[in-house]
């Protein structure tokens, strides 16, 4: 199963205190932002800053995500060659409209890997979509790289694009959701949710998780530690599901062992997807540390 | 009427005396008038302190002491040192339950020679800052309630005259930290640290602002102990002596560390229906109550009692059923104080009953878990809750390691850094509580178990907790922080870290600028 990525954290990147630790809350990854959080003054520090942090930090098993300047601003350049060169996992592209947009950010990681003697390839992307053209290119967006690892809604821009605002129930962003999650799958990626952005208002951020989650989204952005436990509570399998999904791999088990390619449970022929959204279960389900490894058979 | 006089013979070979009315005129003048008029007469009511400074005999040298229920909101030590300064005294030594910021004025009576030697559980702010500096020729000697308890019974400390302010006392001296007849101005609660000063002192003044009718029940110090009764304006600022339910933290890094050690506790094999615990005062410790609530009724687990500083969230688990009984040693919140008034089974204790080593039985001895917070921790589990990482004096020993040797299992709960300072470090300033007394070290970065505890790495293990070696936990801190600059030490001995046999465990020196 691919990294699970169930929620990431934004730590601004200027905020020296919450990047030393960050990693300690059990968010899936981290991600260190130079853009919006970042006033214009602080970029060189801000970077300079995150560079540090990714060099000398280890920040365990948390996936370490950058979001970089646009390269129409005059910070882009600079801040993924830095990155690069700190050897952050995944840069993440804000505004994205096009798939040029993802072709042009490729070609300056490659320029810094080649530059810095590292493996060509080896630095990821995801790349946000936050209007309404993004939207509409989605497919194209996700399928521009062979590095990218995922699309994610901004929907703070998407809406002041679209001419609304965000509601509560956020059924503003419908539309906007469907297309990309539709699109990460069809591209084979994966989709990942906005921010929910009032840290006081629990209930109303888990039911918009569990909401995203049935849309069949991988994970959500959060702003604030005390976000994570909700999130993943929310991508965390029931016991219910864990039971009902271990049964499924045992009779798969099973078949294989007997060489037959029927699986079948309780006198009931079990799918191929039924199979595989068990295993994808059992991962989520161990990655939540409810499932430990020996545990599954 | 002869009585039993006629058998004087074979009573004095019994080694007994026959009675002979009159002899003891105290035993026979009896009494006739009505109580109202005999309490206007005959109380211990006196109409000054520097009356009953007088009455009492206090001579230069003499040691006199303090009880620390007022916290930050103390008027007494203030208004007493005042006092016997203007008259003249010299050569006094303290022996405080404890001491606060507001208690700076003592930097004057120590320059001038009034006060020559103090012990306390602690020490803060500008007092402690001169200390550390060098103030007083004598060190200060610090020591845990326990051993406080414990010297005070043994003799180790003599107490000439206890100066003990109450919330509310009769004319006879059944003083308490509140009263159920009236409230009064200053509630505190327990007067728990103030009872061994009463119990043991030759000579016992109240002081309050609130004396009430005759008796005074419950009463948290009984007539018996008191020699005299001061009424004064006030003996402290209500709102500095304890505030409210104290609230619940919402740092995230205090959350986190909560949570893990309930999760601990619920695994460590001291989580059973009946078992005994004791949280601190601080953010994590404080939170570690609400946690461990939801894991107590999850599991149908009640606690038999709860012990120590009491705070409003044990008491709103008391409430709740979940915390069988509550000794209270000393009140931490108004809800704490007003539970210990209202609640049949919230007991007031004293520091003997609560943590003297010597006594048999003493509370902590029947804990099984004890949630503890740290200025510092060492790779060797040592602990300083006394000094601060620029080598100041700053905090208190309180009851940190007595409860440590008491509980079953010690939990130390503490940031790995705090700032840009580690708290986890290969050697603490300040040894307070010695590392073999410390089992479990919960820090927002990882959980270390002390390797003398191996049954309880092993169900934490078990329990999927990801333990990671205490080395490991400095050298993550240091990672980030690096290596702080050695601190400018002078080589003057200013303060004694006393363990709870009065042994010194450490020394705090002389700190330079």
């Amino acid at each position: 199963m691919s990294r699970l990525r169930r929620s990431m954290l934004f730590v601004p990147g200027n905020n020296p205190g919450m990047m030393s630790d960050a990693h300690i809350y059990g968010s899936d990854a981290l991600m260190f932002d130079l853009e919006d959080s970042v006033a214009m003054r602080e970029k060189d520090a801000a970077r300079l800053l995150v560079y540090h942090a990714l060099k000398t930090i280890h920040y365990g098993d948390c996936e370490k995500v950058v979001r970089v300047n646009p390269l129409s601003t005059p910070y882009g350049k600079a801040d993924i060659e830095a990155m690069v060169a700190a050897g952050v996992e995944v840069i993440r592209l804000p505004k994205t409209e096009s798939a040029q947009d993802i072709c042009d950010t490729e070609y300056e990681i490659e320029r810094a890997e080649k530059k810095l003697g590292i493996p060509v390839g080896q630095t990821r992307m995801m790349a946000a979509i936050e209007g309404a053209l993004g939207v509409i290119n989605a497919y194209a967006i996700a399928t521009a790289s062979k590095r990218l690892i995922g699309i994610a809604l901004g929907a703070e821009d998407y809406c002041a694009n679209m001419k609304t605002n965000r509601s509560r129930e956020g059924s503003e962003l419908f539309y906007a959701r469907s297309a990309i999650v539709v699109a990460a799958r069809a591209a084979g990626v994966d989709a990942l949710d906005t921010v929910f952005s009032d840290v006081n208002d629990e209930e109303q951020l888990v039911r918009e998780t569990e909401a995203v989650k049935q849309l069949g989204f991988d994970g959500k952005s959060v702003i604030n530690p005390r976000q994570i436990k909700p999130v993943h509570r929310v991508f965390t399998p029931t016991k219910a599901e864990i039971q009902k999904a271990l049964r499924i791999l045992a009779a798969s088990r099973e078949a294989e062992q007997k060489g037959s390619g029927v699986v079948s449970l309780n006198g009931k022929m079990v799918d191929r997807p039924v199979v595989l959204r068990a295993e994808r279960c059992i991962e989520l389900a161990k990655a939540s540390r409810v499932v430990f490894e020996g545990e599954d058979l | 009427m002869k009585f039993a006089s006629e058998y004087s013979e074979q009573l004095t070979a019994l080694g007994k005396k026959a009675y002979v009315p009159g002899e003891n005129p105290r035993l026979y003048d009896k009494e006739t008038a009505p109580l109202k008029e005999r309490m206007a007469r005959e109380n211990k009511i006196v109409e000054s302190l520097e009356k009953a400074i007088e009455l009492v005999g206090l001579k230069d040298g003499m040691t006199i002491s303090f009880h620390h229920h007022f916290r930050n909101g103390d008027h007494i030590v203030n208004m007493v040192m005042d006092t016997l300064a203007k008259m003249g005294f010299k050569d006094l030594r303290i022996a405080a339950s404890s001491l606060s910021a507001v208690h700076a004025p003592l930097i004057e009576h120590i320059k001038n020679g009034v006060v020559t030697h103090i012990e306390t559980s602690g020490c803060r702010g500008e007092l402690a800052e001169a200390i550390s500096h060098g103030l007083m020729d004598d060190p200060m000697v610090f020591r845990s309630h326990g051993g406080r308890a414990a010297a005070i019974a043994e003799d180790e400390i003599h107490i000439d005259v206890a100066f003990l302010g109450a919330s509310s006392c009769d004319p006879f001296g059944n003083a308490n930290g509140y009263s159920r007849e009236s409230e009064g101005k200053s509630m505190c609660g327990s007067l728990g640290y103030a009872r061994v000063d009463a119990q043991y002192a030759d000579s016992v003044i109240v002081l309050t602002d609130n004396i009430v009718s005759y008796p005074n029940v419950p009463f948290g110090i009984s007539q018996r102990f008191v020699d005299y009764v001061v009424a004064v304006d006030e003996v402290g600022d209500a709102a500095k002596i304890m505030t409210g339910a104290t609230r619940f933290t919402k740092n995230p890094h205090d959350l986190m560390i909560a949570e893990t050690t309930a999760n601990i506790i619920v695994h460590s094999g001291f989580f059973y229906d009946g078992f005994s615990l004791q949280t601190g005062s601080g953010g994590a410790s404080l939170a570690v109550t609400r946690f461990l609530r939801e894991a107590m009724i999850e599991n149908d687990v009640k606690a038999s009692f709860a012990l120590g500083g009491i705070t409003g969230a044990m008491v709103k688990l008391h409430e709740e059923g979940l915390i069988r009984r509550l000794l209270d040693v000393q009140s931490f919140d108004l809800d704490a104080a007003q539970s210990l008034k209202n609640n049949r089974f919230h007991q007031q204790i004293d520091a003997n009953y609560y943590a003297n080593p010597y006594r048999r039985g003493a509370a902590v001895n029947q804990l099984d878990v004890v949630v503890l917070s740290a200025l510092e921790v060492d790779t060797d589990f040592n602990v300083n809750v006394l000094t601060g990482s620029d080598g100041v004096i700053r905090g208190a020993i309180g009851g940190h390691p007595d409860t440590a040797a008491g509980a079953a299992l010690s939990i130390v709960v503490c940031p790995l850094m705090r700032g840009r300072m580690p708290s986890v470090r290969s050697r603490v300033n300040t040894i307070v509580t010695p590392g073999t007394t410390v089992d479990v070290l919960v820090t927002d970065q990882g959980v270390a178990v002390n390797p003398r505890r191996p049954e309880v790495a092993e169900r934490l293990s078990r329990a999927h907790f990801r333990l990671v070696p205490i080395e490991e936990l400095a050298r993550r801190a240091e990672r980030i922080t690096g290596k702080p600059e050695p601190l400018p030490f002078g080589n003057r001995i200013v303060g004694l870290s006393t363990y709870r046999d009065g042994s010194v465990i450490d020394v705090i020196r002389e700190i330079n600028d």
